[in-house]
């Protein structure tokens, strides 16, 4: 029997519109368990000062806080703590990598390849690096499953290619890329892979080692954390190579007048003061998801996500993108005939049901799968059936309310 | 709530298709788009001697956006650019709630219809775009077709 996980969420218990909420917009951000809310009030009303600088008792419990955390997020994706860099979120990390990593190593005549999958966040920063350094910016295409093109990949992956940047599980489809074996593509023809893990890393184990991921970016928020903590897992090899993305406080060995050493990973990345309360945060929330574990969350999750497309598939005016595979997880985009997203999206607040609208931030797979905007349902372990019925219920009321039925 | 949005006026206008077309002889053209969401409009107009003689519609967007900037052009086929701009100030007052009393709404004709959207925060963007765009089109100044 599934753990009634709404004690632990009491923002799940409260009304949307005077009805009882059902939240389905986990892949934008999820929400955060009493644990979480406790460390983070922990931190800051017991063991605030500012880690790393001070000599005194609280600031060696503030540096234990934040070591211990970077610890728990090495421990959790197989990594070591040196090459866990903390950041704002997912956004950072895949910035940090395109300003030191990308700028730094790429020339004209190289090659950049990313998805039209990408969220923005894995797009914009390398059209960046693209047009500063002279490399070619080249994109892998869907099959008509929705699969990344594997005969798109066998024909751009190539010994020009520097840098192959792509999501483990896309944002607005679901579908989960096979990063082990694109790392081993990658890898033969003298690329780096960089994995957007922000819709992988809450939602599936995921250990760097195997996968041979040479950068990955999440961020807490999606992970049952506060917003403003993220992560960039580097290899270390890698790392020590770059220069630092941010320069200032915390980060330097020696400072002169005109020249300064770096300090040694991590710091060298984590310029001026941190967010340690965050990085408690997401340690409290590593706990909690440990304490459910991965293979609850996937079979919740494909139970869900199983059900709502069976449903949704006998509505004939509702359109699914992507859900024809079987490599896909609790996340569902859709249309409704006739009827904007936004629209549908406004009728289903009034009955509760949150969900996204829009171009979920890739406005380049919007358009390649020849729409304006979708309709996004994404689940987390704390959803239910009964949230999908209320979704499903909501939906087929959509279009008597806009005077279509 | 959604009764007084989705108004069978505004799902009427919504899909209207009369102002769905390209103005031969436009002397204004302003895209209008609200990139968070995705409305995306072009706005047509002919002006002659101060006058707005035509006007039409291009794009996509949620039935708001849509409805909004039919009814817009409906209002003001035959408007001085004055008049235009007056209308565009009581819509966009009425939209973020600063005007309430029928009599001055009645100016704006079907689009008043548009009043509940102000207890809408997140899709007053949507009602606003065709009025922020006919905005920009006639303060441009010059001509552009």
């Amino acid at each position: 029997m599934t753990k009634n996980f709404l004690n632990d969420f009491p923002i799940l218990r409260g009304k949307m519109n005077g009805n009882a909420l059902a939240y389905l917009d986990n892949s934008a951000t999820t929400q955060k368990p009493e644990g979480v809310v406790r460390s983070i009030c922990g931190y800051y009303g017991g063991c605030n000062a500012n880690p790393h600088r001070g000599v005194y008792e609280l600031s060696v419990k503030a540096t234990k806080v934040y070591e211990d955390a970077r610890r728990k997020v090495a421990d959790f994706i197989g990594a070591d703590g040196r090459e866990i860099i903390f950041t704002k979120n997912a956004t950072e990390s895949l910035n940090l990598v395109a300003y030191s990593y990308g700028l730094t190593n790429l020339h004209a005549d190289d090659e950049i390849l990313i998805t039209v999958a990408e969220h923005h966040s894995n797009l914009v920063p390398w059209q960046m690096v693209a047009r500063a350094t002279g490399a070619k910016l080249n994109y892998v295409y869907l099959d008509a499953d929705g699969n990344l093109s594997a005969a798109d990949i066998a024909a751009k992956l190539t010994r020009r290619t520097k840098i192959f940047a792509v999501t483990h599980i896309s944002n607005v489809l679901g579908i989960v890329n096979d990063i082990k074996a694109l790392a081993a593509r990658a890898h033969e023809v003298g690329s780096v892979i960089v994995v957007d893990g922000a819709q992988s890393v809450p939602h599936v184990p995921v250990d760097v080692g195997d996968l041979d991921a040479d950068f990955l970016a999440f961020s807490g928020h999606k992970m049952l954390s506060p917003m403003g903590i993220g992560v960039l897992y580097g290899k270390r090899h890698l790392l020590d190579e770059m220069p630092p993305f941010l320069r200032g406080g915390d980060m330097i060995e020696y400072v002169t007048e005109q020249e300064t050493t770096f300090a040694e990973l991590p710091q060298k990345f984590e310029a001026g003061t941190q967010n340690v309360g965050g990085a408690a945060g997401l340690s409290a929330a590593i706990d909690y998801i440990n304490g459910v574990g991965f293979d609850e969350i996937e079979r919740i999750e494909r139970d869900l996500t199983t059900f709502a497309i069976a449903e949704l598939k006998r509505l004939p005016y509702v359109e699914l993108y992507g859900c024809d595979v079987a490599n896909k997880i609790g996340i569902i985009s859709f249309n409704i005939r006739d009827v904007h997203p936004h629209d549908v999206a406004t009728i289903l607040d009034a009955a509760g049901v949150a969900i996204r609208a829009g171009h979920h931030c890739a406005q380049p797979l919007t358009k390649y799968l020849g729409q304006s905007a979708t309709c996004r349902a994404s689940f987390y372990f704390y959803n239910t059936r009964r949230d999908v019925e209320r979704l499903l219920d909501a939906v087929q009321s959509v279009r008597s309310v806009m005077h279509l039925a | 709530m959604l009764e007084n949005i989705y108004t069978e006026l505004i799902a009427e206008h919504s899909r209207s298709p009369e102002n769905r077309r390209t103005l031969p002889h436009a002397t204004h053209t302003e895209r209008g788009h609200n990139p968070s969401c995705g409305d995306d409009i072009t706005l047509q107009l002919e002006i002659a001697d101060g006058k707005i003689v035509d006007a039409s519609f291009g794009g996509t967007g949620c039935a708001i956006s849509q409805a909004s900037t039919d009814m817009m052009i409906e209002l003001l086929r035959g408007k001085p650019i004055t008049e235009a701009k007056r209308l565009a100030e009581i819509f966009i007052a009425m939209i973020h709630g600063d005007i309430t009393d029928d009599d001055t709404l009645a100016a704006l004709d079907d689009a008043a219809a548009l009043k509940n959207i102000s207890t809408m925060p997140a899709r007053v963007k949507c009602a606003t775009l065709a009025w922020h765009t006919l905005e920009a089109a006639i303060t441009d100044g010059d001509a552009h077709a």
